[in-house]
């Protein structure tokens, strides 16, 4: 681990100057030399792997605008605090009875003690898990751009069948980034170009070409909140996460479910789909073939061939496509049959 | 009494709580890297990304200007020393140090030693290497393997046993299954990482680093350092997991204690888990052929149990789970034979129950198919091969309580309700799958030495270089001075885990309850025979009881007549504060070389199938219960029910202890662990507690431990099989039985995964 400098700023326009300060307008947030620390359970991590290697740290921890840690439920919807920690979201009641699918993405992640310590907004910007990024001796064309990755036809079996590239395939792995693009969250930041609101769809980017850009955030953009719109419907709602043991292990294959019900015709679903792709990945095509339809096993069916029609499987993942189809299949019906 | 401290039953002890429980819990027990040392450095290894070539340089400068950085020990600085030997103390024959040849992934290629462990390990990942590389060689099916027989390459595995014609006997048989199984790489992954602090007092040099030998490494160590033996300690009080992987010493413990030398300070090395995938010891990769040939009545008559072991280029480690597979059943004849594999790879070692584990699982996997094509139930088909004799030297068992374990498991599980129709049982979306295998573990018993005083005020002080590595060895040897002296255990003292200590044999093989109570067994009879004979010498208290039995309790000595005196009158009355015995235990047929060679670090072990009397195992019976997702395939273990026999049990809640931990670990075996090896570079890919999964507590939720009364008198004087490493034998049989009563898939590949069950 190298040495670093570490600063506390107290408020957000102070954390916002000292970040354009030491960073410039192309430096990404993942490899500036400047970076926020929340939570800290990724980043000091990836610190001591020699994956991420700023030589500043502006801990968020201290800014003392309260909206950082509330979380605010009203007529429009709910809004999450960036510093609000994942446990406190995870049991709060009308978190719970208004959205379970956010409650319950939160709840089947991590650990307790992680989820104590780590922030919504460290949680949403998680980077992959992908074990050859998280281990400096191999080719990573995320951490070290045109390097090569290791992943594609080495050992593969977590990686994403959706949404790769030839240069990364590596899957995003958040859960709470599930429930909220199936929501239509907004995230609300503040940099020194001013304040923005990017539509969460909008947050986060595919590799493509280049994996070393993950997000639209500038190096000195903060995300003080999430916001959700109000959804009367949003207790009809669940997350499925499937994996290989049952706690404290990231998805395989998981989905997030909302469902607006006309007796047993859909007049609209939300579908999100996790530990598949390599973005927080919203199912558009399968919402579309559900609405107006009877949800049955048929087009439950139908709606998860639609998810996983472009699925591109790798040597060790291929199972994924019919785990992904299944997971989804069975959440919809799951949500479908939901006492609410 | 809670579940935790089982009612002990015939010829079981009482469930007394570990002497160091509080030490534990209350954060107080002092592992070796929290023993303090003045003024210590910090070492942190640099390792190899290569699996094969030759480091043609090194670049040091960027790791010798991290500030704080006091010393690089790297290829030149070793040469002095003499390279590591592999065998029962040496984990490895490969001198990282001496030799700028590559032989696996993760290899040491320097040890970076600073004021700060930060700048150690900063510095250690700033050496650059500059490789010639090789193509390596990764495991099974990859090109450029060799393959070599098993037998007689390795003092253990002395010989595929055989019996009878199976060829014959196969081809005559009118059922019958020829399959294929296979276990993966797996790693030992302690909550207490593995470590090394070194210092030297003049000549002397003092270790403490995790050890299950203190004896062996302080023998091993002192050659390679062209030391005296005498000058070398190894303090090792407590350790936080061993399972076999703090058995053999790795080459890093003589480079630290170089390092120390170097720089005239200690030094400490504490290995990230990164490292110690490819510097410590791993469970090897297997794969098995199974033959079974059966009549109609489900009597086997025909045993075949092939196996191929992955090992390293330079050491050839054999697993070789034949000697108990070919002699579980009354298999009317029998084949075996063993090959190793070798590859680019790190040399595997001892993990709990080396050879049973994935030969026992190969077994009872074949077992419970065999029971399928017969048509049978899977208890039925066992109790139908119980054996009279063993089938390879026609011995009897000292004592087999398998089919009790058998019906008393069963009982408690309810096996009774499982409908044997595949995938007849459901509940909801959920699968329910019922499966049971059987358990073994070989009882033996090594010699052993113990110092047990005994003083005018009651207390007792136990001296014994053995090894609490967990499974309360320090409590049970404290439990048989307690009863042998009649003191309470609160006054009594256990000292272990120091090589200044009496020798113990290495704590590996199950046999440290049954070696070292054996010793303590015989310490505590000499001062017994001392004060009975002070007690009932002429004038003395007991003076005419000398013919007559006595017991001695709550610091008196009774004579059956009744007549009794205070233990420490009679000292007071021989004039010394304290009786104290130095014991050598020797099981029985040992050789007149065995003492000698316990000093020497290199005990003799006896019992299992090496006695001319009788051959000696502990056996047990597992059930386990499954619940399938009928989507999505994930695979839960709600229920699972142990039986185990395992002789005299000296305290009942330490015995469970063992074995609920060992059906866990058992249940992660067949559900969770694999190392993934990236075959096109022979490296490990998932190396860490994020990717290599084992059980976490939501994973196991109603487990059951039966304790099924024994008496064994043949295996030891204390009458105690081994059972630390019995609980994990078996269960991922079980759960593979269970699988395929749910699913009607046949799972031969371990671990089992949703992939499987989709495809
Ligand atoms: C063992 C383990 C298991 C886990 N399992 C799961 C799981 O099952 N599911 C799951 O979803 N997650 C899981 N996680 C990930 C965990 O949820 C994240 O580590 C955590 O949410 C990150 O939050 P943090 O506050 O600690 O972030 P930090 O580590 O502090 O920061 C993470 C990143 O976000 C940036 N950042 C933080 N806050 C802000 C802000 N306000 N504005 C701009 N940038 C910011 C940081 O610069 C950094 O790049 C697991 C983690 C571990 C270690
Ligand atoms: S998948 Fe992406 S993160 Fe993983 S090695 Fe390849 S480039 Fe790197």
């Amino acid at each position: 681990m190298r040495p670093f400098v570490y600063e506390q700023p107290t408020d957000i326009s102070a954390a916002v100057a000292l970040a354009s300060n030491f960073t410039t307008r192309d430096d990404q947030p993942t490899r500036a030399n400047t970076q926020f620390i929340a939570g800290g359970t990724n980043l000091a991590d990836h610190m001591k792997l020699g994956v991420a290697e700023p030589n500043r740290l502006l801990d968020l921890n201290r800014l003392e605008e309260q909206k950082l840690r509330h979380i605010r439920v009203t007529e429009d919807g709910i809004r999450f605090g960036a510093l609000v920690r994942m446990g406190e979201a995870a049991d709060h009641r009308e978190v719970k009875e208004r959205y379970p699918v956010i409650a319950e993405s939160l709840r089947l992640a991590a650990s307790g003690q992680i989820r104590n310590m780590a922030s919504l907004a460290g949680n949403v910007l998680q980077r992959t898990r992908c074990e050859y990024f998280r281990e400096t001796s191999w080719a990573c064309n995320k951490r070290v751009p045109g390097s090569g990755c290791a992943a594609m036809d080495g050992f593969n079996r977590q990686h994403a069948v959706l949404g790769g590239s030839d240069a990364c395939i590596a899957t995003y792995h958040g859960d709470f980034a599930q429930a909220l693009i199936a929501l239509d969250a907004v995230v609300l930041t503040e940099g020194s170009r001013g304040a923005r609101k990017i539509p969460f769809a909008k947050l986060h980017r595919q590799p493509g070409d280049t994996p070393h850009i993950e997000t639209d955030l500038a190096a000195d953009e903060i995300i003080t909140a999430i916001e959700v719109p109000a959804l009367p419907w949003g207790r009809r709602s669940l997350y499925l996460k499937i994996r290989d043991r049952e706690s404290y292990a990231f998805a395989l294959a998981s989905a997030a479910v909302a469902l607006d019900l006309d007796g047993e015709t859909v007049r609209e679903a939300r579908i999100a789909l996790g530990g598949v792709a390599t973005v927080p990945w919203r199912a558009s095509a399968a919402e579309e073939i559900l609405q107006g339809k009877k949800l049955d096993d048929a087009s439950a069916g139908a709606a998860a061939d639609a998810a996983f029609a472009e699925a591109q499987p790798r040597q060790h993942n291929a199972f994924k496509i019919e785990l992904g189809k299944r997971t989804l299949v069975r959440a919809l019906l799951e949500t479908r049959d939901m006492k609410v | 009494m809670d579940a935790a401290a089982p009612r002990p039953k015939e010829n079981q002890g009482e469930p007394l709580p570990r002497v160091d429980a509080r030490l534990k819990v209350t954060g107080q027990a002092h592992y070796p890297a929290d023993l303090p040392a003045a003024n210590i450095a910090y070492g942190a290894l640099a390792t190899s990304s290569i699996a094969r070539g030759k480091v043609t340089k090194l670049r040091l400068d960027d790791a010798r200007a991290v500030p704080g950085l006091l010393d690089i020990v790297t290829y030149g600085d070793m040469d002095k020393v003499d390279k590591p030997k592999f065998g029962n103390s040496g984990a490895t024959s490969i001198g990282p140090l001496h030799d700028r040849t590559i032989f696996h992934d993760g290899q040491i290629i320097a040890l970076a030693v600073a004021e700060t462990f930060e700048a150690a390990e900063e510095a250690a990942q700033l050496i650059r290497a500059e490789y010639e590389e090789d193509r390596p060689t990764a495991s099974f099916d990859s090109p450029g393997t060799k393959t070599v027989a098993a037998a007689g390459k390795s003092p253990m595995f002395k010989e595929d046993v055989k019996a009878g014609d199976f060829d014959a006997a196969f081809a005559a048989a009118a059922v019958k299954i020829d399959q294929r199984y296979s276990t993966p790489t797996q790693h030992h992954n302690p909550i207490e990482l593995f470590s090394t602090t070194a210092y030297w007092q003049g000549d002397q040099l003092v270790v403490h680093e995790p050890s299950q030998n203190v004896t062996g490494w302080k023998v091993e160590l002192a050659r390679q350092l062209k030391m005296d033996p005498a000058n070398v300690r190894i303090v090792s009080p407590f350790i936080g997991g061993a399972f076999g992987s703090k058995g053999p010493m790795t080459p890093r413990t003589a480079i630290v204690a170089v390092a120390a030398k170097r720089l005239g300070r200690p030094v400490r090395c504490v290995t990230s888990r990164m490292q110690a995938f490819g510097t410590q010891t791993y469970r090897a990769e297997t794969r098995h052929r199974i033959r079974i040939g059966a009549g109609k009545d489900g009597r086997i008559t025909a045993f075949a149990h092939e196996g191929w072991e992955v090992t390293s280029r330079p050491d050839l480690y054999v697993v070789g789970g034949t000697s108990a597979t070919g002699r579980m059943y009354g298999y009317g004849s029998v084949l075996t034979h063993v090959s190793l594999v070798q590859a680019d790879r790190n040399t595997p070692g001892y993990m709990r129950s080396p050879p049973e584990t994935p030969y026992v699982y190969a077994l009872e996997n074949a077992m419970d198919e065999m029971a399928v094509a017969l048509g049978m139930d899977p208890v039925e088909f066992r109790r139908i091969n119980e054996p009279k004799t063993e089938p390879i030297g026609k011995k009897p068992f000292s004592s087999r309580s398998l089919i009790q374990c058998y019906d008393q498991a069963a009982e408690a599980f309810g096996w009774a309700r499982r409908d044997p129709k595949i995938g007849a049982m459901r509940d909801g979306d959920w699968l329910i799958g019922m499966g049971c295998a059987t358990a073994i573990y070989p009882t033996a018993v090594a010699p052993c030495a113990a110092r047990v005083r005994l003083t005018v005020d009651g207390d007792v002080r136990l001296q014994c270089g053995s090894h609490e590595i967990g499974t309360g060895v320090r409590t049970v040897a404290g439990q048989m001075a307690s009863e042998r002296l009649g003191v309470a255990i609160d006054k009594i003292s256990v000292e272990m885990g120091d090589s200044s200590l009496p020798p113990a044999p290495v704590s590996g093989g199950s046999i440290s309850t049954a070696s070292v109570c054996s010793a303590v067994l015989k310490a505590c009879d000499a001062i017994r025979t001392k004060l009975f004979a002070a007690a009932t010498a002429e004038g003395g208290p007991l003076a005419g009881s000398h013919n007559e039995e006595f017991e001695l309790a709550d610091g008196k000595i009774v004579a059956k007549s009744g007549a009794s005196t205070k233990v420490e009158d009679v000292l007071k009355a021989m004039q010394v504060g304290a009786i104290e015995e130095y014991a050598e235990f020797a099981p029985k047929g040992a050789t007149p070389e065995a003492l000698k060679k316990l000093y020497a670090g290199t005990p003799e072990f006896h019992g299992g199938e090496q006695d001319e009397d009788s051959v000696k195992y502990a056996f047990g019976a597992e059930f386990v219960e499954v619940r399938i997702n009928r989507y999505t395939k994930e695979i839960r273990v709600p229920r699972i029910v142990g039986a185990f026999a395992a002789g005299r049990i000296m305290n009942t809640r330490t015995a469970r202890s063992q074995l609920m931990g060992g059906m866990i670990w058992g249940i992660g075996q067949a559900l969770h662990e694999a190392t993934e090896v990236d075959r096109r570079y022979a490296r490990y890919v998932n190396r860490d507690l994020q990717d290599y999964l084992v059980p976490v507590n939501a994973d196991i939720k109603d487990l059951q431990v039966i304790l099924v009364p024994e008496i064994d008198h043949a295996v030891n004087p204390a009458g105690v099989k081994g059972l630390g490493e019995l609980g994990n034998v078996g269960t991922a049989a079980a759960v593979a039985s269970a699988v395929y009563h749910a699913t009607g898939k046949r799972i031969r590949d371990l671990p089992i995964r949703i992939e499987q069950l989709l495809a």
